[in-house]
């Protein structure tokens, strides 16, 4: 019992980069929100968590059902998103994450989705933009179950530093019980193109306009069929501003 | 309006220009013509300010400004125009909004009003259509998916769009076939012969100066001008090559 309230150490797999000091603030936690999707229902939600803290959500997707969970986790702070996910038959679910931080922020999206039952489809695209000493991690991990043929499952997780001194955790992770199945996983760090931003000052673009240019489109990848894209992304755009 | 006078620059410590002087007139166009390693490109990167090209002597001034003293965006905005070798592709930003954010953001500089979403399109379909160019390859991301010849070919739409003073032209034919290279040529003609404005093009051959006849040609090797002539220079280099001539 004690052990389920203490607060988690960096040996924890899931807390690993978190920012300890900031959780005890926060701890114990709520419970997770738990939102079960009827079959063939639909759902979708647009998560902002512009001020740090911790956001827990726990879908279940009965036969059929269709979840899309869009992610804005900025801010200067420690703020960390969790998803745990599960599918049944024929289901169908997209996250789409962008953590864009600066200063000392630690963002962070962990993603669990579990292909139940067979014929289930998820993608995860998840993009982070640090800056200055910001930490952004990603852990995200398919499970296939025995049984769950037919699963097709998407990662897609890229991280820009705008800094030298800033770091990307990246951890795409799959567990597949399971054959005949197509998981496909893709994880990237880089840093902007000095090309691309040499090419856009020669036709008059200042470096902070470009950088956001570029930026903006990298972000967007995220948001693509959102149903609060444009919300979402103004306010991407308007986080950017105080990276670049 | 532009005077290059001995301009030394390095690139990663190693010289590569040596005192190269070079003055321009609005009006004109000059051609700069010289064997691979003699420094054509590293000076029109350092004419426009890439990082990495740096400048250890000399000066530059444009249009009576110390074009060295800007930064690359305010060259630009100043009326400097650099025609790339090899167009930079840049993924998920559409051609349409990079060129209309790079007209604004001059316009911007220079106190202009920018242009409305109608104007700018209106301008682009113009300069797309002078270059031969499909309005609907500018809705595209910057340069990604285009052969070699449509990538010159949006670098001339570009120019004519940005409408700039002084053009700098890396090696505007490479890659590009008889027909984009008829097209472009007449583009730049079209574009900037003008008495206001004036071209600098560097080039390996002479079939580009066919249609963009040159006022002057100068042999550029070992870091500096070696010789300075008319066009017949070019046919001269043509026939001879560039060691007889520039020895």
């Amino acid at each position: 019992m004690s052990e389920v309230l203490a607060l988690p150490a960096h040996k924890d797999e899931a807390w690993r980069y978190a920012d300890l000091e900031a959780l005890a603030a926060l701890w114990p936690l709520p419970d997770a929100e738990a939102v079960v999707v009827p079959a063939n229902g639909a759902f979708a939600r647009a998560v902002v968590q512009d001020a740090g803290g911790v956001t827990r959500l726990n879908l279940t997707l009965e036969r059929g059902a269709r979840a899309a969970v869009h992610v804005l986790n900025t801010g200067a702070v420690f703020g960390r998103v969790e998803l745990a996910v599960t599918l049944h038959e024929g289901a169908d679910f997209t996250l789409g994450a962008a953590q864009l931080g600066g200063g000392e922020a630690t963002l962070e999206v962990v993603a669990t989705v579990r292909h139940a039952e067979p014929g289930a489809t998820s993608r995860q695209v998840v993009r982070s933009v640090l800056a200055g000493r910001a930490t952004g991690t990603c852990l995200a991990r398919v499970e296939v179950a025995k049984g769950a043929v037919g699963t097709d499952a998407v990662q897609s997780i890229r991280a820009m530093l705008l800094d030298r001194t800033a770091t990307a955790n990246a951890k795409p992770e799959l567990e597949i019980f399971a054959d005949d199945v197509k998981c496909a996983h893709g994880c990237a760090v880089g840093e902007l193109d000095p090309a691309g931003l040499f090419y856009m000052a020669s036709r008059g673009i200042a470096p902070a306009e470009a950088k956001k240019l570029m930026l903006q489109a990298f972000i967007a990848e995220a948001f693509v069929g959102a149903q609060a894209e444009e919300r979402l992304l103004a306010l991407a755009l308007h986080a950017l501003g105080a990276l670049v | 309006m532009l005077q290059i006078h001995n301009l030394h620059a390095t690139v990663a410590d190693k010289p590569i220009l040596k005192g190269l002087s070079l003055t321009i007139n609005a009006g004109e166009v000059h051609a700069i013509m010289g064997p691979n390693g003699a420094g054509k490109s590293t000076l029109g990167y350092t004419l426009g300010g890439r990082p990495g090209y740096d400048v250890t002597g000399g000066e530059v001034l444009f249009c009576g400004q110390d074009l060295l003293a800007l930064a690359p965006h305010e060259r630009a905005a100043a009326g400097l125009f650099l025609g790339f070798q090899y167009p930079v592709e840049i993924p998920g930003v559409s051609f349409v909004q990079f060129l209309r954010e790079a007209a604004n953001a001059q316009r911007r500089h220079r106190g202009e009003e920018p242009l409305s979403g109608g104007e700018f399109l209106k301008l682009a379909r113009e300069k797309a259509a002078l270059l031969r160019m499909d309005m609907d390859m500018l809705k595209r991301p910057v340069n990604v998916g285009f052969s070699g010849g449509e990538k010159k070919r949006a670098e001339m739409v570009q120019m004519g769009i940005l409408a700039p003073r002084l053009a700098i032209l890396d090696e505007t034919d490479s890659g590009l076939d008889i027909d984009a290279l008829r097209i472009c040529g007449e583009g730049i003609e079209a574009i900037m012969r003008k008495p206001d404005k004036a071209v600098l093009l560097i080039t390996h051959y002479q079939r580009l100066l066919d249609y963009v006849k040159p006022d002057f040609v100068h042999v550029l090797a070992g870091g500096r001008i070696v010789r300075t002539g008319g066009p017949e220079l070019a046919l001269e280099l043509e026939e001879q090559g560039y060691e007889a001539v520039a020895a």
